[in-house]
């Protein structure tokens, strides 16, 4: 057993349980609790000494009374340490304990004093470490996003740690924001906008991105390698150089605040990448397929729909949902070309809230979970159709 | 045969490729040309409405007088820098009722007035008097004459079909001071944006390529930044880093981390001292850079996740027996299997982060510092209103991503060459 391994194993295992405290703790206060220290010292040490513990009591004892044991001697430190706090924090903090005693439970006598074994440790936490840290950092804005939308100006500016939510209230108090966002605010209408938008546009995409897939993938034609490498080079030019143009001719054309221009534009810009997806998954088909059902007499557009079409359904999903994804979150076009309000779309909607007169934050919280909300609902529900979207469209974002 | 064969296949494919290659010409490829011509001219947004006649119609009882009425168009013409030639009016009119005198250049049939007005300069003004009066001696009512409106019609000349060109845009975007400010501002934001989306991906992907409890979970909150809304994500940060009452510095004070409020999203420039010196870092776009990366780190870890998933097995076994530490693992067999995703990322990312402006716009508006060449494209263009330096600013990013695409497929070129 080496001393090296022993104080590395001390120090990062009591410096990960300080950081799961801390994230512990930071939730704590945003729900109006007073919790004004982290307790560094204390806690950190408490922690060496308990890690030292775990090591010596070895399995001497019955791994489950060690682990709710040392767990207990943690949370009964810290409720000493941090006086007067409710005891769900006390129960919080015994469940991360004991969660954490789990993880180091394998770390022991025999372990330490294996070769790397400091290294494997310090990896081993950095991952689990990782974890937390990125699985917080990214969900704390969408939790903000969420509780916020459940309170009230007076409550919000009182105290804005506080982010409790009182359930006594009754659900229509709770929601109140949401009765005002589509009432007051009209959300109802956007939010319709926004599916005819979306939906409309991955129907228009797919109707002329399949035939134009089908023949970059199969046909032979003049100008076709030439077709294929400028689909990508298309696909690399960004809104921002676009929406110049599109505004002066849109003008004079009077597409302007209108859905149809709208449909148009997204249609136009997500057309390349969904026929350089699609041509991918057409040529994987066997050639043989089609070839039969030429003998049978199918012409082009039955060997479209009876052959590809079905064999292509989980590649056509993954389009129809990257292009929905694409179309629901577009902002930088509706910006532009609706300014009046019966024609936003729930992005516009949400930016005309913030920009305009002084928006309570509730509001413009509740708003944004409307937004998302379907997005992302749609996002874990058909995750795997969603990834290979994601992955083939990636140039762009 | 074969030949007719072929001709029909031939056609075919040009027939289910026409649609798609006439809707991305015309929305995608004619814009990015009409930028060429727009940025050579000297537009602003006022010009692009379209020059319109019009008239405001009020109608005034004659004292004394009730079978008369006097109707008085006030018209002008809607632009201030236009013509508009050849000016047609129609008016309708309730029955029974007839003009006294009316102008030659009028004329009056079955209730209806046509007139022909002639050319107007910009800014034109006048006001056309007509007095009616009842054919059968009755009270005229006023409710039914306002019932109708006037009709006008008009030929302008489109100012973005003229063929006057000017160098000025160009001049204006090179010789302005802020230019290299704008450049430098864009790289360090794509840079930074770019590399640390890349690193966090690296990391990420590490971290979900081991086996743990609710792995597939993970690996689906990874992506949620990427997939939500970017205005709803903007928006919150923006409440999340407020200086008065946001959540961040209200905690960071609570702990007594820091002193006061910081204007995270507000401040150009903050000085540090580390080992004594003095740093100035640019507060507002360090931000920025962070959302930035916080929102696309996901598709990096996507990408080399997916790489990762692919090392063989036998590698990190056989590093096993030679007693390599974990550290030499990633250097030796990891870094080089994603070496050409990363690669390849970098191009991509560093090509979308260039052209990004949703994110910057929706934080801090170009504000603070914060002001890179997408941003200036839409200020130039909507806030001051000069379309034409809109579109040479538009035109500068052009270049530069034709640039940053020619390395890209060379890139992608000498890998295929190596494989």
């Amino acid at each position: 057993m080496k001393i090296k391994n022993i104080l590395t194993y001390c120090f990062i295992s009591s410096l990960f349980l300080f950081s799961l405290i801390c994230i512990w703790k930071i939730l704590v206060t945003l729900q109006g609790i007073e919790l004004i220290n982290f307790n560094f010292n204390k806690l950190f040490i408490f922690g060496i000494i308990l890690c030292v513990i775990n090591l010596l009591i070895g399995k001497k004892l019955n791994l489950n009374i060690k682990l709710i044991l040392l767990a207990l001697l943690f949370s009964i430190f810290d409720y000493f340490i941090s006086l007067n706090l409710p005891f769900w924090y006390s129960l919080g903090i015994f469940i991360i304990s004991l969660f954490f005693f789990n993880t180091i439970k394998n770390y022991d006598k025999n372990f330490l004093s294996k070769n790397h074994s400091s290294q494997k440790l310090f990896f081993n936490f950095l991952t689990l470490f990782g974890i937390t840290l990125f699985s917080f950092v990214i969900l704390f804005p969408f939790y903000m996003m969420l509780v916020t939308s459940f309170k009230t100006q007076a409550l919000l500016l009182l105290n804005p740690l506080d982010f409790s939510i009182n359930f006594a209230q009754g659900l229509p108090e709770l929601f109140k924001s949401y009765f005002v966002v589509f009432k007051d605010y009209n959300f109802g209408r956007y939010m319709l906008t926004s599916t005819i938008v979306s939906l409309g546009t991955v129907v228009i995409t797919l109707i002329f991105a399949i035939p134009a897939a089908y023949a970059v993938a199969r046909l032979n034609f003049f100008g076709k390698n030439f077709l294929s490498t400028s689909i990508l080079i298309i696909y690399l030019f960004p809104a921002i150089v676009l929406v110049i143009p599109l505004y002066t001719i849109f003008s004079q054309l009077g597409l302007r605040n209108s859905i149809e221009g709208l449909l148009i534009v997204y249609t136009a810009t997500t057309l390349p990448v969904a026929i350089y997806m699609l041509q991918g998954y057409f040529k994987s088909i066997p050639k043989e397929l089609e070839e039969a059902g030429i003998i049978d007499g199918q012409n082009w557009l039955g060997i479209i729909f009876k052959i590809i079409l079905p064999l292509s359904l989980p590649a056509i999903s993954s389009v129809a949902l990257y292009v929905f994804m694409i179309a629901w979150n577009e902002f930088l076009f509706s910006l532009m070309f609706l300014d009046r309000p019966n024609t936003f779309t729930l992005s516009r909607a949400i930016q005309f809230l913030n920009v305009g007169a002084e928006t309570p934050r509730q509001y413009l919280m509740a708003g944004s979970v409307v937004v998302t909300l379907p997005i992302l609902i749609i996002f874990v529900y058909f995750e795997k159709y969603l990834v290979s979207g994601l992955t083939a469209g990636s140039v762009k974002g | 045969m074969s030949t007719k064969l072929a001709k029909i296949e031939k056609r075919t494919a040009y027939l289910l490729i026409l649609p798609s290659v006439l809707l991305v010409f015309s929305i995608i490829l004619f814009p990015i040309f009409s930028n060429i011509w727009i940025s050579f001219k000297n537009v602003e947004l006022k010009d692009l409405r379209i020059p319109e006649p019009r008239a405001k119609k009020l109608v005034k009882s004659i004292k004394d007088n009730p079978n008369q009425i006097k109707i008085i168009y006030k018209l002008r013409n809607s632009s201030l820098i236009q013509e508009i030639t050849n000016v047609k009016f129609k008016d309708k009119y309730p029955d029974d009722i007839e003009p006294i005198d009316l102008d030659n250049k009028c004329q009056f049939k079955s209730n209806l007035l046509k007139c022909e007005l002639g050319n107007w300069p910009k800014k034109y003004r006048e006001n056309l008097e007509i007095v009616f009066q009842n054919t059968n001696n009755q009270e005229i009512s006023k409710k039914d004459i306002k019932s109708y409106k006037p009709k006008l019609s008009g030929k302008s000349q489109n100012i973005l079909l003229t063929y006057e060109f000017t160098l000025n845009n160009f001049k204006k975007v090179i010789k302005d001071k802020a230019f290299i400010d704008l450049l430098s501002t864009t790289f360090y934001y794509t840079f930074f944006g770019t590399i640390g989306a890349i690193v966090f991906g690296i990391l990420a992907a590490q971290m979900v390529n081991q086996k743990f409890f609710g792995r597939t979970f993970m690996r689906s909150v990874l992506l949620f930044p990427y997939v939500a809304p970017v205005v709803a994500l903007a928006y919150t940060w923006e409440l999340l880093l407020d200086p008065t009452n946001g959540t961040l510095n209200n905690l960071l004070i609570n702990y007594q981390i820091i002193d006061g409020p910081i204007n995270l999203l507000g401040q150009k420039y903050v000085t540090l001292n580390i080992l004594g010196f003095d740093f100035k870092l640019r507060l507002a776009l360090t931000t920025v850079i962070i959302f930035e990366i916080w929102r696309y780190f996901p598709l990096a870890f996507l990408f080399i996740l997916a790489r990762l998933q692919a090392v063989p097995k036998e590698l990190y076994e056989a590093a096993d027996v030679d007693g390599a530490n974990p550290l030499q693992k990633f250097l030796n067999i990891t870094l080089p299997q994603i070496l050409a995703v990363i690669s390849i990322l970098f191009m991509i990312r560093f090509i979308w982060n260039f052209n990004k402006f949703e994110d910057i716009f929706l934080l801090t508006g170009g504000a603070s510092g914060t002001r890179t060449l997408p941003i200036n494209v839409y200020q130039q263009g909507f806030s001051i209103g000069d379309i034409g330096m809109g579109s040479a600013v538009s035109i500068v990013i052009v270049v530069f991503l034709l640039i940053f695409m020619f390395i890209y497929f060379k890139l992608l070129g000498k890998r295929a060459d190596e494989n």
